[in-house]
């Protein structure tokens, strides 16, 4: 019994410091990569060696900033947005297999779970956006609602592939039955799942509820201070995500040769962190109906390919 | 302490707050809607300063639009009254900080022609150089805001890489970086530094080598285009109806460009090929901008070339303690980086003018935004705008 209380108690402690750590990795990743790519320096100061600690010092930076609630705000609506937005990614973390018998917790319906969950996340920008009280925002929450429509279905479609490929819903379970050769046959799907990915990030060049070139960051427009920190960290916390769930789902998770499997399934995250930065760096940004057309005139019907695929080949294999 | 209702009210305040509208249809057939009238600006990133515009919105479909403007009104004609001629210079350049230069030699066009006065040969040539050194500045920031806007973060950091390769050779010969104040009646401020001339044909062949860097980042990007084709055309009828010029003109091809048709300076010697498209939408006057950057540094090559031939001699000349204008009128135009920069001039023979009637390019060219938009989205409304190419103070002057 107490074995299993602290089985638990050392895989929750796990699961939050990797949920604390890694987001913030990215982050200062992007900074780098980014100012890199744009002929820049990026942070410099902050911790001495090449600025490792400015996420560090931006966080305690909005800690001490006042936490502004617009009169006109729904002010439980408008506090409680934040959390919404970010725990479902803290939630999703716990079901992603890092290696053989290295998950928090093992579900049956994995995968199900884990898009049920993700698919939450979104509600947290509508709900910030409504309770603003802003214009600006409100228009953030209705584009970000409007790319819903976009994004989930092929997301749910490219996902259903593996499934199909690895028949089980089980994250674990889709990894384990992974072989090299799913590469080439679920390309397409983890394309598709990838960009529909973004798009539920909200990165660019999906950005359309936050560009801050037109409607000044959306449904973030009125927040301040520490929730707003929170909205970036949910952010950067579904960039490991969409990254982790990527690796695992269509590009084999731990499996790897020569180094342990969490080594090979980190690589393989930080690989897709820096392309979703690299995307970032080089792309102007969708408008909302282009999103749409390119979602259900480009994005559905290949997924619906690697569905096609995916069975075609699953029953000649028997 | 009373709680104040600042913000503007949409979302859950406009509903709880009971506006009226919200129950008045019933019977699920639809839904009663309402338009909301956004102000975008004068605090507004895109509207880089503080223009404002009112838009009147059918959810992101904008069915009216009215560009407020003023914000930044400084009454520069009114204080160019009480202003000798060498302080008016300081005060001109300032209205389009983006293109300084161009905006004394108005002035300077301006008083030399009513004193009849000649300018030095090298003066000349020196004046042409610098004119298209700013155009290509003036030209890289919008190259560089331009992409921003729509959502593209790298260019801008390209542009400004290239901006001050030309800075640096600006700020060699002016002292300034972007108000020069290099333009003197008569002439220049001060003779060109040795080896100078060189150094800018560096600066120029570097600019010229890393211009595709930005350009390869749009130029043929799908989303660029997708955003940019088609969105917020501009007719040839409109363009004469609201006086719009520069680029933005050309792009939908009016073919006028001062440099070629009303030649100052040197422009007359100088081959001065006019960039026109005719599609008269935001990617097309995208693509004016870059290929008039690439344009204005070879000009620049010319000039430089001509410089070095040219034999010495003074840039300048000696002005009487005190400047006085001969009674008269004129108006001296020029082709500035963002359009047609006019300056009438009336002189009753005092020491400052009695009327500096200044016509400036983006102040024309704004209006227009009033027809452009209606129709569009919001998101068009930032690829139309950013696609405007304006300085605020230069519309408010």
């Amino acid at each position: 019994m107490l074995a299993e209380v602290l089985d638990a108690a050392v895989r929750l402690v796990a699961i939050v410091a990797v949920f604390l750590v890694l987001p913030l990795v990215a982050g200062q990743m992007e900074h780098k990569v980014m100012a890199h790519m744009q002929g820049r320096l990026g942070p410099m100061y902050a911790g001495g060696f090449h600025g490792w600690a400015q996420l560090i010092a931006d966080g305690v930076k909005f800690l001490q900033k006042e936490d502004v609630v617009p009169a006109a705000a729904d002010r439980r609506v408008f506090a409680l947005a934040p959390a919404v937005a970010l725990v479902p990614y803290l939630v999703v973390l716990a079901v992603i297999p890092i290696g053989p018998g290295l998950v928090g917790a093992d579900l049956d319906a994995g995968l199900f779970f884990v898009l049920a969950v993700m698919g939450v996340g979104v509600l947290g920008s509508i709900m910030a956006g409504w309770s603003s009280g802003n214009k600006y925002s409100l228009m953030g929450g209705m584009r970000s609602a409007a790319q819903l429509m976009s994004y989930e279905l092929p997301l749910v479609l490219a996902a259903s592939s593996v499934a199909m490929a690895a028949g089980t819903l089980s994250l674990p379970g889709i990894v384990a039955a992974w072989q090299w050769w799913w590469l080439p046959w679920q390309a397409v799907g983890g394309v598709v799942f990838f960009v529909a990915g973004l798009a539920e990030l909200r990165r660019p060049p999906f950005d359309m509820p936050i560009a801050e070139s037109e409607i000044i960051m959306g449904p973030m427009t009125e927040y301040t201070g520490i929730r707003f920190a929170l909205f970036m960290l949910a952010e950067y916390a579904g960039i490991i995500v969409l990254s982790a769930l990527t690796s695992v789902l269509f590009l084999g998770g731990w499996h790897g040769p020569l180094l342990p499997g969490p080594v090979w399934l980190l690589l393989k995250v930080f690989a897709l962190v820096f392309v979703v930065i690299w995307v970032r760096v080089s792309f102007p940004r969708f408008r909302e109906d282009q999103l749409q057309k390119l979602a259900w005139t480009g994005l559905v019907p290949l997924a619906l390919l690697q569905l096609l695929l995916t069975g075609v080949v699953r029953v000649a294999a028997g | 302490m009373t709680e104040r209702v600042v913000g503007i009210g949409a979302g859950a305040a406009a509903v709880g707050g009971g506006g009226g509208t919200g129950g008045g249809v019933g019977g699920g057939k639809e839904l009663a809607t309402e338009d909301m009238v956004l102000n975008i600006g004068p605090q507004h990133p895109s509207t880089h300063g503080v223009l404002r515009l009112r838009l009147t919105l059918d959810g992101e479909r904008i069915s009216a639009a009215e560009p407020i403007v003023g914000y930044m009104h400084r009454g520069a004609e009114k204080l160019f009254e009480v202003r000798d001629y060498r302080q008016i210079i300081m005060l001109a350049n300032r209205h389009d900080w983006l293109s300084a230069f161009a905006n004394e030699l108005g002035v300077v066009l301006a008083v030399e022609r009513m004193l009849g006065m000649e300018v030095p040969v090298r003066a000349v040539w020196t004046r042409t150089l610098m004119a298209e050194l700013n155009r290509v500045l003036s030209h890289l920031m919008f190259l560089g805001s331009y992409p921003l806007e729509l959502g593209a973060i790298t260019p801008v950091f390209y542009a400004f890489r290239e901006r001050e390769t030309l800075q640096a050779v600006m700020e060699e010969i002016s002292g300034g970086r972007m108000h020069y104040m290099f333009n003197r009646v008569g002439g220049l401020k001060e003779e060109i530094p040795e080896g100078w001339t060189d150094r800018v044909s560096r600066a120029v062949a570097d600019v010229r080598r890393r211009l595709p860097d930005i350009e390869d980042l749009l130029v043929g990007n799908e989303i660029f285009t997708a955003r940019t084709r088609g969105v917020g055309v501009l007719s040839r009828e409109q363009i004469m109806q609201y006086g719009v010029s520069g680029p933005i003109a050309r792009a939908s091809g009016v073919d006028v460009d001062l440099r070629r048709d009303d030649p100052y300076l040197a422009y007359g010697e100088l081959p001065v090929k006019v960039v026109t498209r005719s599609a008269g939408d935001c990617h097309a006057r995208f693509e004016v901008l870059l290929e008039q950057a690439k344009v204005s540094l070879d000009l620049a090559d010319a000039c430089l070339e001509r410089l070095r031939e040219l034999p010495p001699g003074p840039v300048d000349q000696r002005l009487p303690k005190v400047l006085k204008v001969p009674e008269g009128h004129t108006y001296a135009w020029t082709e500035n980086p963002l359009g047609i920069n006019g300056y009438y001039l009336v002189s009753r023979g005092e020491k400052t003018p009695w009327r500096l009637k200044l016509r400036s390019a983006s102040f024309n060219n704004v209006q227009v935004l009033r027809e452009m938009l209606p129709g569009h989205l919001v998101a068009d409304m930032v690829a139309i705008l950013g696609s405007m190419f304006f300085v605020v103070g230069d519309i408010d002057k």
